[in-house]
């Protein structure tokens, strides 16, 4: 890795002096290079959400030809009347909420164990990683099939009884699978942020007395917070659509115990074919993300800050 | 990074053994499920649905034979190319993206950033039936294009993200240099972000890799035939009438082989993009 | 790694990262596979051992005499029948051929999804339609009498038992069991120290999964899922006891992991030797007969599927392969499902790949073949019979609305028998009471019944 000195001014974007309106022209030319990246992520992805708001008024069942037709907000209806999809709704908060903090806290801890020279850091560090590279496919099959399996699965084979994990544990089942892909991820970005600590504090807090222990919690804590905060958030945006996990490892079960929002949403397309609901529902779910999102958006303004404070 | 590790906590003797055997431990913990899996590809399906799971076996090919049997390199190449095309578009399209919410910047960078970011939070499920019945009429379901175009919508978000932060590591008091030189702006770019930004762009570029190769959902719905990639080709090893875990476990070992090796030889990267170019 | 690195290796590594995206795009061609000068046809199949045979063998012998190239998907059940249904469904015509079900076939050809095939299957001298199992042409035709899929291999449901175990507890499994009975035997057999369960059953949530034996238990046990005017039994005494005995039978004698057991996994246990009796698809007999695979190979004793007030209760299963209305390439796909489902193919697979592998169940033929008869000789003549016996038509104790045995032939079952199964599989595993599940078992089928009435 090589070394950079920044210092907080100048790498700053903004000009020190703010021009005086910039003219149209200048306002083009600084605007060109970001719109193709701009128009191509309007098209794909918010093209889609305008039919969706088509479908969503549809009463279309996909197994009976010939039977759409216009129905208003009725979707909206059944869906918000739905049960399953209030269930759907916590289970998606616990789902997401207790693996992201698992996997930041267990990052945290190989974190730290990683920070100091041992004999094969190298090695320990590429064993850690690897959970991350694993195809998600690949992995929730795995715990289903070769980990969490009551009669020949790992996890029995080493601790012996026959434990069904799956059906008793459901939500854990998920969550550790999910946890172990995704705490080497939180590790190489609190890693990261630790090695990049200036060592002059944590000599001068040593020099004034303060124990280790002190000096984590006072100093190096608050230092990691942005890439706390950077962890958790890149971890939620990905782990509230956790599909593959849920769609192997449970089928959304026992019951509807861990049946999160993108399954229900997948059952209601594909079990049901219920085209309309399920874009109701599509609709309501993205409706909420943008409020959920809006509350983020502060997290990553705070991260925005660090970013021009570097 | 100038030091490798903390001499403020590089204690020694019993307490930095004892430190040392829990990483390691660590290590071995979170890699067995991947050392399990690699094992059981190399056992008969009886052996491998035995109970309780043995250790000692006798290492057969069977299951990989299995694999290759079916013919793997299709689904590899359409992995590959829609991976690696993807991946080439979103640097194409978020590079310059990120050059103006950073080091020339537009009015209101902040929510065109967040408008970026917004974009990766919805579900991708919910969009799937409009995809899908979008693709069908354009003719394009089964089409390795179709994966590429929608890969380049789910990492273009992180890619602007990544790209932006590496691009606010440029000195200003270069470019400014460089234009009182009356360099051209191709000029700069050469010879003045290019090198800074080369190794984020690479750590971008793996990143965005890694999540196309392993994207799953997108596959299954969008492609039949033709264009099915590597976890399409994975999932096929499952059979709901009769054994099979070792060949699905062989099946996952060569499919997640590209990408752990690319991660692995490309740990560096890995860090520096997913930290977001914090650090150095 | 060095404190530097110059910007020309990185510039290196970026060209040549391109020009690998350069050469990948040339032979993106391999993507597809061109299909040189003969036609092609895209098959999607199930991921059962029987399919992947067809698929191992299609190539050097299909293709090596009719030049039709066959392209292969393969899927897990799950997968294929979203993948199958949506693409029907929308009119993808993605697919010139796909495997379905007995389910399926007389709803989409009401649908209009399908194309018919008597009228290729009676002009195809070589087919000999005739041969074929009356249950399963009536498991496939549409209500115009018309075939619209071809039958790849059939199955009904029986009771597999471990002799070993039965001798040694010296008891006695008569040819026709009733559910009393094995719930008996079950509790005798039941052997936790040893890790022997009584019975094996399967838990797995699904309407094909779960509810395939469920059903039939609940047929026997004189309950239904709707009566003929649709009006909703669910929860009804018949089907309450049913489910009732199912539940208390596997949480008290039955394998560990039952809410995850599927076919598979129940495979894998009574194959082992780690369970004393079996309820489950007469396909499994060639699998625990094959010493390669099972531990229990020429131990097995097979018995009819056990009753309550019926004289029987198999469920009737055929996996069969039609081609959806949007084929471009109708007479190559039918020349495909022609040789697939043909006696040809059988005395095929028997001859190069074992007789246990052939795909049974759906000729009477098959089962006049000299080799086939000796290699399944244990459960050949109770497999057809069991076949001949299921009555899709009136499988229980009062008339029905739709076709099935083991399901309800109806478009809305697919999500009504998988919610209620969830909640059965709950009640497996101990989450939630049986009545519970069954109350909210009968809002569901209130709603499905809502949209026939």
């Amino acid at each position: 890795m090589t070394t950079t000195i920044t210092t907080g001014a100048d790498a700053t974007p903004r000009p020190a002096v703010r021009p005086t309106r910039p003219d149209r022209k200048q306002r083009w030319s600084r605007r060109a290079p970001l719109l193709p990246a701009l128009v191509f992520a309007i098209v794909v992805t918010q093209l889609p959400f305008l039919f969706t708001l088509y479908l969503s008024t549809q009463s279309w069942n996909a197994l009976r030809p010939g039977s759409r037709e216009f129905i208003g907000l009725a979707n909206y209806a059944t869906v918000l009347s739905d049960d399953r999809l209030r269930a759907a709704l916590v289970n998606t908060v616990l789902l997401t909420a207790s693996s992201v903090l698992v996997s930041v806290l267990l990052g945290l801890g190989l974190a730290i164990l990683l920070d100091r020279r041992f004999p094969g850091r190298g090695i320990v560090r590429t064993l850690l990683i690897t959970p991350f590279l694993v195809m998600p496919m690949a992995a929730a099959l795995l715990w289903k099939h070769a980990i969490y399996n009551p009669s020949y699965g790992l996890i029995n084979g080493i601790f012996g009884g026959n434990t069904d994990w799956v059906s008793q544990y459901p939500m854990v089942s998920v969550v550790a699978a999910l946890v172990w892909q995704w705490t080497p991820f939180m590790m190489l970005i609190i890693l990261a942020g630790l090695q990049s600590q200036s060592l002059e504090t944590l000599e001068a807090a040593r020099v004034d007395g303060a124990g280790p222990w002190q000096t984590f919690t006072r100093i190096t804590l608050p230092y990691l917070r942005p890439y706390l905060e950077l962890g958790a958030l890149l971890g939620s945006i990905y782990l509230v659509q956790t599909f593959d996990a849920v769609f192997t490892i449970t089928q959304g079960g026992p019951g509807r115990a861990t049946t999160n929002l993108p399954y229900e949403i997948y059952l209601t397309t594909f079990r049901k074919f219920e085209y309309g609901e399920a874009a109701a529902a599509g609709v309501v779910v993205v409706i909420g993300t943008i409020l959920v999102a809006t509350f983020a958006l502060r997290v990553i303004s705070s991260l925005f800050r660090m970013e021009d404070a570097r | 990074m100038t030091r490798t590790s903390n001499p403020a906590r590089r204690s020694a003797g019993l307490t930095g053994a004892v430190w040392t055997v829990l990483a390691w431990l660590a290590g071995l913990l979170f890699f067995l499920p991947v050392a399990w899996m690699v094992l059981t590809g190399f056992k008969r399906e009886v052996d491998a649905a035995s109970n309780p799971p043995s250790w000692l076996f006798t290492p057969v090919l069977d299951g990989y034979r299995q694999v290759f049997e079916r013919d793997l390199m299709p689904y590899l190449l359409n992995s590959l190319m829609a991976s690696v095309l993807s991946t080439l578009l979103v640097l194409v399209l978020a590079t310059p993206a990120a050059y103006a919410l950073s080091i020339r910047p537009v009015a209101r960078w902040r929510d065109v950033l967040f408008f970026f970011i917004s974009t990766k939070m919805l579900p991708v499920v919910a969009a799937l039936l409009p995809i899908y019945l979008l693709v069908q009429n354009l003719g394009m379901l089964d089409n390795v294009w179709t994966l590429i175009v929608l890969y380049t919508a789910m990492n273009l978000p992180i890619a602007v993200w990544m790209m932006r932060s590496f691009l606010l590591e440029v000195p200003t008091a270069l470019i400014e240099a460089a234009a009182m030189d009356g360099a051209t702006l191709l000029v700069t770019i050469r010879r003045i972000l290019l090198p800074i930004v080369a190794p984020g762009l690479a750590a971008t570029a793996l990143i965005c890799f890694i999540f196309s190769w392993n994207e799953f959902f997108l596959a299954v719905n969008l492609t039949a035939t033709r264009a099915g990639t590597s976890p399409i080709f994975l999932v096929g090893f499952i059979t709901s009438e009769g054994l099979f875990l070792a060949r699905l476990c062989a099946a996952a070992t060569i499919v997640s082989l590209p990408v752990v090796l690319a991660g692995w030889i490309a740990q560096k990267q890995l860090v520096r993009g997913l930290s977001m170019g914090a650090v150095k | 790694m060095p404190k530097t690195r110059s910007p020309r290796r990185w510039r290196g590594t970026l060209a040549a990262a391109l020009a690998v995206g350069l050469t990948v795009t040339a032979c993106s061609g391999a993507g597809g596979g061109s299909s040189g000068d003969g036609t092609a046809i895209t098959v999607l199949m199930v991921g059962n051992p029987q399919m992947e045979d067809l698929a191992r063998l299609t190539a050097d012998n299909f293709t090596k005499d009719t030049g039709i190239t066959v392209r292969f998907t393969i899927l897990p059940e799950n997968e294929l029948r979203d993948r199958v249904t949506q693409d029907v469904a929308t009119q993808g015509g993605q697919y010139d051929v796909a495997t379905i079900g007995a389910y399926e076939a007389p709803i989409w050809a009401q649908n209009d999804w399908l194309h018919e095939v008597s009228s290729y299957a009676d002009a195809d001298s070589g087919y000999d339609r005739g041969d074929l199992l009356e249950p399963m042409v009536a498991s496939l035709s549409g209500g115009d009498g018309k075939l619209y899929a071809a039958p790849f291999y059939g199955e009904s449901s029986f009771l597999m038992y471990n002799k070993e175990l039965f001798d040694a507890a010296g008891l006695t499994m008569p040819e026709r069991p009733t559910w009393q009975q094995v719930a008996q035997f079950a509790a005798r057999l039941d052997d936790k120290p040893a890790g022997v369960a009584g019975i094996c059953l399967r838990g797995l949530p699904g309407w094909g999964e779960l509810f395939a034996p469920l059903t039939t238990v609940v047929n026997t046990f004189g309950g239904t899922w709707f009566e003929k005017d649709w009006t909703p039994k669910v929860n009804a005494p018949e089907f309450t006891a049913a489910t009732k005995f199912y539940v208390d039978l596997l949480r008290s004698h039955g394998q560990p992991g039952a809410p995850q057991s599927g076919f598979t996994e129940c495979l894998n246990t009574f194959g082992q030797g780690k369970a004393a009796m079996w309820y489950d698809a007469t396909s499994a007999a060639g699998t625990l007969e094959d010493p390669d695979s099972s531990t229990v190979a020429g131990k097995v004793g097979y018995a009819y599927a056990p009753v309550d007030k019926t004289d029987s209760a198999g469920w009737l299963w055929v996996w069969a392969l039609a081609m959806p209305k949007t084929t471009k390439n109708a007479d190559a796909a039918w020349q495909f499902i022609s040789w697939a489902t043909g006696k040809e193919y059988e005395k095929l697979v028997g001859s190069s790949l074992g007789w246990s592998r052939v795909p049974a169940g759906k000729r009477q033929s098959t089962y006049e073949i000299p080799e086939y008869r000796e290699s399944a000789a244990a459960f050949a003549d109770i497999t057809l019979r069991s076949i001949q016996e299921a009555d899709p038509v009136d499988p229980g104790m009062q008339p029905r609305p739709a076709l099935g045995v083991q399901f309800v032939g109806i478009p809305e079952f697919a999500d009504l028998g998988t919610k209620v199964s969830q909640e059965v599989s709950a009640a497996i595993a101990g989450q939630v009471s049986v009545d519970k599940a069954l109350a909210d078992g009968q809002r569901l089928a209130e709603e499905a019944a809502a949209k026939h009435r």
